[in-house]
């Protein structure tokens, strides 16, 4: 068969299978993404004889004579088509993985007049798309900055042009000879032992090199979870595990010299397993006589009650809770307010799946490059696990497709390593998007019982928190999500009364994990609710109501201990400019369709601007030539634009312009540590270290000249910590007779101290609000209640289109923090936290009921009303 | 997606080709079939039979079961308005094909709706029989239908009398997301009145007045529907009462 690309002809025999998508890649096509593999996020669109298609579910046997043109053939770096211009100066992107898809479909654009229906067919997760309709409608948000200027202007991305070309290279987008693929066999119960397993008519297939199962394991307990500190996280998971405690769990994995051998080969495992009892619910799961999910672990996993199915828990109060509810009642005027809230599961829906490469370098060094947000936390789990020298480990990744938390996991690196070891060959495992809903860790779903009360002059008296999540079958991030969703959540009310109960447990649910606000989100929808409703009985308005009750400079932090101070401090406070800001643009005369009521609301988020227990960053500045520089940092660039704010900041520093400034990132070869790129850390931890790095360097240019190979070496170790706030608003019109919500204005104000990219952080705050909005208006993974997950593709899980996500002004607090980098603070994790909450309670205003659950899907806003 | 226990693809180029060996599946666009994985060992392509897209008889519509969705949307505005009704964007419709979207039988075919909306015949071929089915005696449920092994969908006969009179109504859980519910109705110069309920109910449901009905007549009839489904693009009693509100509103608009 013979048709071209970009105008180059292809001669090749494709499988009888195969899709276009697919043949492209063979072919060194690069550029066409895999987000879905289902026709359903457009990433793999090309143009097929002129007209758009998504390539990953285009029939391969078609092609004969076809012209095939990609985004690569749209326009190059040095000649971009305009479209791909056009994403530049918009800024319209942030990972960048459905970019390339999205230029393409955009590129064959003869009217702008219907965006939402001609984006249909393209997902973006970062962006909330106001830039990529910026992008198609020629605006532009990006500018240039003269020498030593760089910082606070709205710089486009340094790697812009070939993001929106397609050859930023991501994760897999490289030729490796000679490269076996792993399948794996997922266990069909969500409970169970292995008894034995049968791989010899697997091994017999033409093509299969290794079938590994828990024999080939190594025999020590890790988590998943990744942090700073190993021993954060229960040490409860193996590569393989003879006992399976989720569907889907490994039970083998087949290495072939194709995915589709390893594929098959998989169906000729045989295994006899001893199905155990298994428990869904963690109401039940906490209960006695439940069936224990770790009940054989000890001590050493640092589970905290296995015999409970109880990986973390924690009870405390300050002052008397119950003695201030009750006073509340009695005096007149006073009000108390209970209410219970259940969060869903949530994917992270990152656009460029899991996914890991491993081989044996030249040295006889292991060499993983990883889709991942910690590759130095990767190695060291790596190097433990299977007992290697650290120092014989490399990890690195490439531009990685988007993370929201999903990527603080080792969920494809240990595999790759075990392969690697048993085959000496090159190994590649990616994760389909199925997988990605199966066996990838999801956001805690969470019940959340929150009592408040105050008095008739509207002092917050009493809060009381009672939260359970389901952390799945296994904990990680199981006690680092619990401890977070209780602690900046409370501690922004100054409250003389307070209670916390939180517990998380084993199911046999999938894993939960880390997910964007680690845990906050939850509990701030239930808190958030919950003042609304008291401020609401009070009669004093929601604003007001959180100006009396919010700490201020001077307040500690406290959830249910005064002497529980840490590294924590309020280095800078823009809360009260916040409020102001949020409700000064609210326009209360917006209105609907006729019928549908209209309400106002909104809802507030703390959250600490780096991660507690250590974070860590190294980060060096070389001279090249003159006025020539590369940076070293370890942190990983996925749409969190902190490469774009590292060069702004060592540009500035160095009086240069950012074009000058050549990166080097996320390698472990690259700096000698760096924690990762979680807890919103990019800029606070590893931007503060290279900054120090580029203004030691000015003084040894200024006495040495700018000789090559001169360097600077900065470290910092992530605290103090300091604290940033958000304040969103909605004013809505919903239909109560079909639960349709219109959204009129969606504000989000945002104290990030001193803004280093402007058009950079609001697109992170747009980003944030759209993944919000997913999560309060449609998004839910569907389980049937034994543990197996019903919705495994984009189209029965719905991730915000163009067409579902309103423009959001974004306003800007005026502060600077001493503790970052030129006074900045960290605003990636953030925005998300309070939407779903002002959401609920603009909601609220509307129909007069209170929603309780999310998402707020039309079928259950129809019940609230029509019940 | 690559389909890993497909061994073999071939192109159906006349009538022949169109016996099917065991294993064996055939194909319109093939949008759906590569989108998931499937047990199918081989791929009979259909775009080669050449089949004419469009033609129009002297009372008909008769669409190739191979006409792709957008082709199709050219048509008219209840064309447009089911075509839009795809989960799947534009570009899926430009290779998506209108047998394909009602041979797959999903309960939120917006092609199975559009067909009995309109009480289109369908023809169904197999390499060597021919027969005539009405479009909604087709689906059966979920994935299922009146199929014979081998056979396939070639055509959908629409009377352009259908099109006297039409309204249209649809919800999702979203503005562009899969349907919740999709209610139509059409009413011809006789006076007979058609409703159907699709999308949220697991099999189509075609109800029929002599003439226009009620409100009592046509909730008693919606009413009577037994089969609202659960999935991820709805709940069974919201798609009811959206069901309910909309066949009304058609009723109203048909008055």
């Amino acid at each position: 068969m013979r048709f071209t690309v970009n105008g180059a002809p292809i001669e090749t025999t494709p499988r009888a299978g195969q899709v276009l998508r697919t043949l492209l890649r063979e072919n060194e096509h690069y550029e066409v993404k895999k987000g879905c593999d289902a026709g359903d996020c457009g990433a793999c669109t090309v143009l097929l004889d002129g007209g758009p298609v998504h390539s990953c579910i285009y029939p391969a046997h078609r092609l004969e004579g076809a012209s095939i043109t990609t985004a690569s053939g749209l326009g190059t770096a040095e000649h971009p088509h305009a479209v791909q211009q056009a994403f530049v100066d918009a800024g319209g992107f942030q990972c960048g993985f459905c970019t390339a898809g999205m230029v393409v479909t955009a590129s064959t654009f003869e009217s702008t007049d219907d965006l939402p229906r001609l984006l249909k067919g393209n997902l973006c997760r970062c962006t909330g798309y106001r830039s990529i309709g910026d992008a198609i409608c020629g605006v532009h948000n990006t500018e240039r900055a003269a020498a030593g200027d760089a910082a606070g202007r709205s710089i486009a991305p340094p790697a812009a042009l070939r993001v929106v070309t397609g050859t930023e290279p991501y994760t897999l987008d490289f030729t490796t000879t000679a490269l076996l693929h792993v399948a794996v066999l997922g266990s069909p119960h969500p409970h169970a032992r292995i008894l034995s397993i049968d791989a010899s008519a697997a091994l017999a297939i033409e093509g299969v090199h290794a079938v590994l199962t828990h024999l080939d394991s190594p025999d020590v307990l890790f988590s998943t979870g990744r942090h700073e500190n190993r021993e954060d996280d229960p040490d409860d998971s193996r590569v393989f595990d003879p006992v399976l405690r989720f569907r889907g769990q490994r039970v083998a994995a087949v290495v072939a010299d194709t995915v589709g051998v390893a594929q098959l080969a998989l169906r000729e495992i045989v295994v006899e397993y001893e199905e155990l009892p298994a428990v869904f619910d963690p109401e039940l799961a906490r209960q006695p006589g439940a069936p224990l999910v770790h009940g054989d672990k000890g001590p050493a996993s640092r589970i905290s009650s296995p015999e409970r199915n109880t990986v973390a828990e924690l009870h405390g109060e300050i002052g008397d809770v119950s003695g201030a509810i009750a006073a509340a009642a009695a005096e007149g005027g006073g009000a108390v307010f209970s209410g219970v809230w259940q969060t869903q599961r949530v994917s992270h829906a990152a656009l460029e799946t899991h996914a890991a490469r491993g081989w044996i370098d030249g040295d006889g060094r292991l060499v993983i490059r990883t889709s991942s947000q910690v590759p130095f936390l990767v190695r060291d789990e790596l190097a433990h696990i299977f007992a290697l020298d650290p120092g014989r480990v490399r990890v690195f990744t490439a531009r990685v497709g988007g993370g929201f938390g999903g990527k603080q996991e080792l969920l494809t690196e240990d595999l790759v390593t075990l392969a690697v070891l048993k085959t000496g060959r090159a190994v590649q495992y990616e994760f389909t998007r199925e997988d990605e809903f199966t066996i990838s860790p999801t956001r805690h779903p969470m019940r959340v019982a929150v009592t408040v009360a105050a008095t008739s002059d509207g002092v917050l008296t009493a809060l009381a928190v009672d939260q359970l999540m389901d952390t799945g079958a296994y904990g990680n991030h199981a006690i680092g999500v619990m401890f977070h969703s209780i602690h900046e959540s409370v501690e922004v009310y100054r409250c003389a009364n307070k209670r916390v109960d939180a517990q998380s447990v084993y199911t046999n649910n999938l894993p939960s994990g880390a997910f964007r606000g680690y845990g906050l989100g939850q509990v701030i929808f239930a808190i958030e609710s919950a003042m609304d409703e008291l401020a609401r009985s009070l009669g004093i308005d929601p604003f007001e109501f959180r100006r009396r009750n919010v700490i201020v400079p001077g307040d500690d932090f406290v959830v249910t201990s005064v002497d529980e101070q840490s590294d924590l401090s309020m280095v800078s406070y823009g809360l009260d400019q916040c409020l102001d800001l949020a409700e000064g643009a609210l326009d209360r005369s917006l209105v609907g369709p006729a019928g549908w009521p209209v309400g106002t609301g909104m809802a507030l988020a703390m959250i600490a601007t780096i991660a507690p227990r250590g974070h860590y960053a190294t980060a060096s500045v070389t001279v090249l030539a003159e006025d020539s520089y590369e940076i070293a940092v370890g942190t990983a660039e996925f749409g969190n634009g902190t490469t774009t704010v590292h060069a702004q900041l060592v540009a500035s520093a160095l009086g240069t312009t950012v074009d000058r400034i050549s990166i080097k990132q996320s390698d472990t070869d690259a700096v000698s540590y760096d924690t990762g790129a979680f807890g919103s850390a990019g800029v606070v931890v590893a931007g503060r270290a290279l900054l120090a790095a580029a203004l030691q360097l000015r003084g040894l240019i200024a006495t040495q000249g700018p000789r090559p190979g001169l360097t600077a070496t900065a470290s910092h170790d992530g605290s103090p910590r300091s604290v940033s706030f958000n304040v969103h608003a909605f004013r809505v019109a919903v239909n109560p007779a079909t639960g349709e919500v219109r959204i009129l204005q969606s504000i989000q104000a945002a104290d990030a101290g001193y803004v280093l990219n402007p058009e950079q952080l609001r697109g992170q705050i747009e980003g944030g609000t759209a993944q919000a909005i997913g999560t309060a208006l449609y998004e839910e993974m569907i389980l049937d209640g034994s543990g197996r997950v019903l919705t495994t593709a984009f189209r029965n899980y719905h991730v915000p289109q163009f067409a579902d996500v309103p423009v959001t002004e974004v306003l800007f607090a005026d502060t600077s923090d001493a503790l970052g980098p030129l006074g900045a603070k960290s605003m990636s994790e953030a925005p998300y936290n309070p939407v779903a909450p002002a959401l609920a309670n603009a909601i609220r205003d509307a129909l007069g009921v209170r929603p309780h659950e999310l998402p707020m899907s039309r079928d259950r806003l129809w019940r609230l009303t029509a019940g | 997606m690559d389909l890993v226990t497909v061994q073999s693809a071939r192109v159906a180029r006349e009538r022949g080709d169109l016996a099917l060996a065991t294993g064996e599946v055939v194909i319109g666009g093939g949008t759906w079939l590569y989108s998931e994985p499937q047990e199918a060992t081989g791929v009979v392509d259909l775009l080669g039979m050449g089949w004419e897209p469009v033609t129009r008889t002297a009372d008909s519509w008769v669409i190739a079961a191979t006409c792709t969705i957008e082709t199709l949307r050219g048509l008219g505005p209840f064309f447009e308005q089911c075509a839009d009704s795809l989960l799947a964007s534009w570009k899926i419709q430009r290779v998506a094909t209108v047998g394909g979207n009602i041979a797959l039988s999903l309960p939120a075919g917006p092609m199975t709706s559009l067909a009995v909306a309109l009480d289109a015949t369908l023809v169904l071929w197999t390499a060597s029989s021919e027969r005539r089915v009405p479009a909604a005696a087709f689906v059966t449920g979920v994935r299922t239908n009146v199929l014979a092994p081998g056979e396939v969908v070639r055509a959908i006969e629409i009377p352009l009398a259908s099109l006297h009179r039409t309204a249209f109504r649809r919800i999702a859980l979203s503005p562009l997301g899969r349907t919740g519910t999709l209610v139509t109705g059409r009413r011809d110069a006789a006076g007979l009145t058609v409703i159907t309920v699709t999308g949220g109910t697991t099999r189509p449901h075609r109800l029929a007045f002599d003439a226009l009905p009620s409100a009592a007549e046509v909730a008693a009839s919606v009413d009577a529907i037994d089969d609202w489904y659960r999935d991820a693009h709805g709940s069974p009693d919201w798609r009811r009462a959206m069901s309910l509100a909309f066949a009304e509103e058609v009723r109203q608009e048909l008055a």
